[in-house]
């Protein structure tokens, strides 16, 4: 059982090839069957219009699902990002609408700065109280959901907030509209943020602090680690995450109202199981996760273009994936 | 509910092994084991960790199935479906673990998934008083509707004994029932045993303690590495020929040399120190190049009072550290002292068993591995390259994960891990548990090395020998107190008991009869 063997390098490569961690791969072989079942079904999605259009509405979710592969690694859930997207979607709105500095450039720019303020704050909420208090994440969550929804439609007067002037729309609908070097300018958004998130959580000691965190508590804390403060920076993220996901949603529609960001947790949460992060912690995929989010937004496009399904039972169908989704991780993690 | 065959005159045994084998993959790791059980025996097997043990228990109780070979009951070959049809057929195994619900009662417990119902509801009050009684028939006295929770592993471990023995019988497996249990908590449960056995109830027995092996056995078969070494009958072999079978060289230096450090200057000094609900008043010292023991039964408050001191726990009271005061107010703070402490809870504290060697090792000194942000995984494997070579940790391959090692290469990763925190005073809690005794020794002769460069070293640990091998001095601990402390001549297994219960030796004696 503990014995020293060396092999030969071929055998090693073919060991390798078994041992590769089905789960990881899992996400990705699935979204190639989507695009095979896709092209039979309508021979315009495979596209690369039709594609980077997709990949362009997944980003909300993609973005926000990444800071979701943060808590989740760590052991944690956050049910209230669909809620904060609304409220940091309002607060910036209403601050975009105050023309409190001059020169819609600035307004914006420290909009922008404004709603990260916002995303970091709520986050730092749920994580506190999480931390502090010592109570489940699903229910700290489930309860800032209904506050944070609230307190939009309060600020909205129950109705919704829209950008007023008409010129700083026009400057800022290129961040959702425009393309940088051929790709539209969400996309290189997502890459940029999951880069980011991926070198945070596979180079740095603060992403194995989250793994480690999220795979056994009792052994990060007897290792030293902080592990109060890792698990609310997680939160911090999230919020981070879901603020750059409103940057990137305000200039499509220019308003927010009482049901934006409406069920996103549950998307976000699917993207994250779909991607391989596995829920009990201890295991965090940032680009499965991606994947996950853009298989989501697959989904509902097949689902336009075939007319088989309604697309009003969108909703189901995600419902319906994330079950399978689990299915298929036990089933893996089984044979490992 | 216990079903005892009478003895069974004809010496058929009871259960049988007939050339088994098993592979997983390509690599064999049981060869050919033939052994017979017989009726009221106790048959103990022992052997290294990873000398195939585990796997022959499993093979024997239906958990898994022989590659090759056969399993017989009374000459029957047989072919379990599963762990349930053996114990339909008989067969119980008593896990190492405790596999009990910690929220639910000890009645509950014993019966769960076999409820005693009164029409649609469950009898809770015949559940009850059947639990008394086979708690009883242990020797022991447990309140059924206590919550597993509240009881002390030991008591645990009577409950799950219970609970398997509520299952009609005529072999029982114990997978090293003694891991966690205090001397004579061990002698109460023999004792047990010795019962089950004069009822005919055949006995298999497997444990890393020869000396309670000796104790206990009616035959011995040694394992290793994956073959069967010998069987023979216990009074033939003393418990340093097993050793030496077992690891296939001699044993009898087990325990290295000890510095004198009586004139060394103290580096540690805890004055009235309290944790709520485990240690009252506790203070000690620790010498420059000491090795301190802990002696005690388990929930004395030895491991919380030590996790207190440390900043693991809230505890109050006064430390000096090399003459100055300090407050560890969390762990961080005494491991920047140089000051570490390894759980005794290897698994569920000390590593995380799902990730792999390399994350391990570094976890706790992650900022050493870092250029900026950025973790230099080079400079990770290469640290991990010295560990393996310089604590022998034997995995087959580097990317194993933690939960894939042998408990003795475990404890291993765990020591290199905790060492590159580059401490003073290293705090280890139950050294050896379920440790191989090969291992063991590469372990004393660790925390001897430690000490002679310097180090000191606190050792809490159930088994006294193996206190008194390496210690200098011994505190003991009863009751949340330090009531104790012996040194020199005084360390004996006798001194620590009287210590540890408060009884005379008499009394112990008493409670300790029959042990050999």
């Amino acid at each position: 059982m503990s014995d020293t063997t060396t092999n030969t390098d071929t055998r090693g490569f073919v060991r390798k090839l078994a041992d590769l961690d089905k789960t990881a791969v899992a996400p990705f072989l699935a979204l190639a069957a989507l695009f095979v079942l896709g092209a039979f079904i309508n021979p315009n999605f495979l596209s690369i219009d039709n594609l980077l259009n997709v990949l362009t509405r997944s980003s909300f979710i993609a973005i926000i699902a990444v800071g979701a592969t943060f808590v989740i690694s760590a052991g944690g859930l956050d049910l209230s990002v669909g809620s904060m997207a609304a409220l940091v979607a309002g607060v910036m709105l209403l601050f975009l609408n105050s023309a409190a500095i001059d020169g819609d450039m600035a307004m914006l720019c420290v909009g922008v700065v404004v709603a990260i303020g916002v995303g970091a704050l709520a986050g730092l909420l749920n994580g506190t109280i999480i931390t502090i208090g010592k109570i489940e994440p699903f229910i700290v969550t489930l309860g800032t959901m209904a506050i944070f929804r609230s307190v939009t439609v309060w600020l909205a007067d129950g109705g919704s907030i829209a950008m007023k002037s008409t010129s700083m729309r026009a400057l800022f609908r290129p961040v959702y509209t425009g393309t940088f070097v051929g790709l539209p300018i969400p996309v290189w958004i997502i890459a940029v943020v999951g880069i980011l998130a991926a070198f945070i959580l596979y180079k740095t000691s603060f992403g194995r602090h989250v793994i480690a965190v999220g795979s056994n508590e009792d052994v990060a804390k007897y290792s030293g680690i902080h592990v109060n403060r890792v698990r609310a920076m997680t939160y911090v993220l999230q919020g981070i995450c879901v603020a750059i996901a409103v940057i990137v949603y305000i200039p499509r529609l220019g308003a927010a109202t009482t049901t934006t960001g409406m069920l996103w947790e549950l998307q976000a949460i699917t993207a994250v199981v779909i991607g391989g992060t596995a829920l009990r912690g201890g295991v965090g995929r940032i680009w499965g996760t991606i994947c996950g989010a853009f298989m989501l937004e697959i989904v509902g496009n097949i689902m336009v273009l075939s007319n088989i399904v309604s697309e009003y039972l969108i909703g189901a169908v995600q419902g319906t994936i994330i079950i399978i989704a689990m299915l298929v991780q036990r089933t893996l993690q089984k044979k490992k | 509910m216990q079903t005892n065959q009478p003895l069974n005159a004809s010496n058929v045994p009871v259960l049988e092994a007939r050339g088994i084998a098993k592979a997983f993959g390509p690599v064999e790791v049981l060869t050919d084991i033939s052994l017979t059980i017989m009726p009221g025996e106790v048959h103990a097997i022992i052997g290294e960790n990873g000398a195939g043990k585990s796997t022959l228990m499993k093979l024997l109780s239906g958990h898994l199935k022989p590659t090759r070979g056969t399993v017989a009951i009374d000459n029957e070959p047989v072919s379990f479906a599963g762990p349930v049809d053996a114990e339909h057929r008989g067969l119980v195994l008593v896990h190492q673990e405790i596999l009990l619900a910690p929220d639910l009662t000890v009645a509950q417990n014993i019966f769960m998934g076999r409820e005693l119902k009164r029409g649609l509801m469950v009898n809770d009050r015949e559940m009850n008083r059947q639990s008394v009684e086979a708690v009883r028939s242990l020797g022991a006295d447990i309140d059924p509707t206590t919550q597993i929770a509240r009881l002390s592993i030991a008591r645990r471990q009577l409950v799950q004994i219970a609970r398997a023995l509520q299952v009609p019988h005529r072999v029982v497996i114990f997978d090293e029932p003694t891991a966690s249990l205090t001397p004579i908590e061990t002698d109460a449960l023999l004792k047990v045993i010795r019962d089950l056995r004069d009822k005919g109830v055949a006995i298999l027995y497997i444990s890393h303690r020869l000396p309670e092996v000796a104790a206990i056995a009616d035959r011995i078969t040694v394992l290793r590495d994956g073959k069967l070494i010998a069987t023979r009958n216990a009074s033939e072999l003393q418990p340093v020929d097993m050793a030496r079978l077992m690891v296939g060289r001699d044993m009898s230096k087990l325990y290295p040399e000890r510095e004198d450090t009586a004139a060394h200057q103290t580096v540690l000094d805890v004055k009235n120190f309290d944790v709520p609900g485990y240690a009252r008043d506790a203070s000690f010292s620790l010498r420059k190049g000491e090795i301190l023991g802990f002696a005690g039964l388990i929930g004395a408050g030895r491991t919380e009072l030590l996790e207190g001191v440390v900043g693991l726990r809230t505890g109050h009271g006064q430390i000096a550290f090399h003459g100055k005061p300090v407050k560890f107010n969390t762990v961080r703070d005494s491991m920047a002292a140089g000051i570490v402490y390894l759980s005794e809870d290897r698994k569920g504290k000390g590593l995380l068993l799902a990730q792999d060697l390399r994350t391990n090792l570094t976890l706790a000194t992650l900022d050493k591995f870092t250029k900026g942000p950025l973790i230099e995984r080079k400079r990770e494997d290469n640290s991990l390259d010295k560990a393996i070579t310089d604590f022998d940790i034997r995995a087959r391959r580097r990317d194993l994960l933690a939960g894939q090692l042998s408990g003795g290469n475990q404890q291993k990763l765990l020591l290199a891990k905790m060492m590159l925190l580059e401490p003073s005073i290293v705090i280890i809690d139950e050294p050896t548990r379920g440790i191989d005794i090969g291992t063991k020794e590469q372990i004393y002769k660790f925390i001897a090395d430690l000490a002679k460069a310097g180090k000191s070293v606190i050792v809490i640990s159930s088994e006294m020998q193996e206190l008194i091998g390496i210690c200098h001095r011994i505190l003991v601990m009863r009751s949340s107190r330090i009531v104790g402390e012996v040194t020199g001549d005084a360390m004996t297994e006798e001194e620590i008991v009287v210590h540890a219960t408060g009884v005379k030796i008499n009394e112990a004696e008493l409670y300790s009869a029959g042990n050999a």
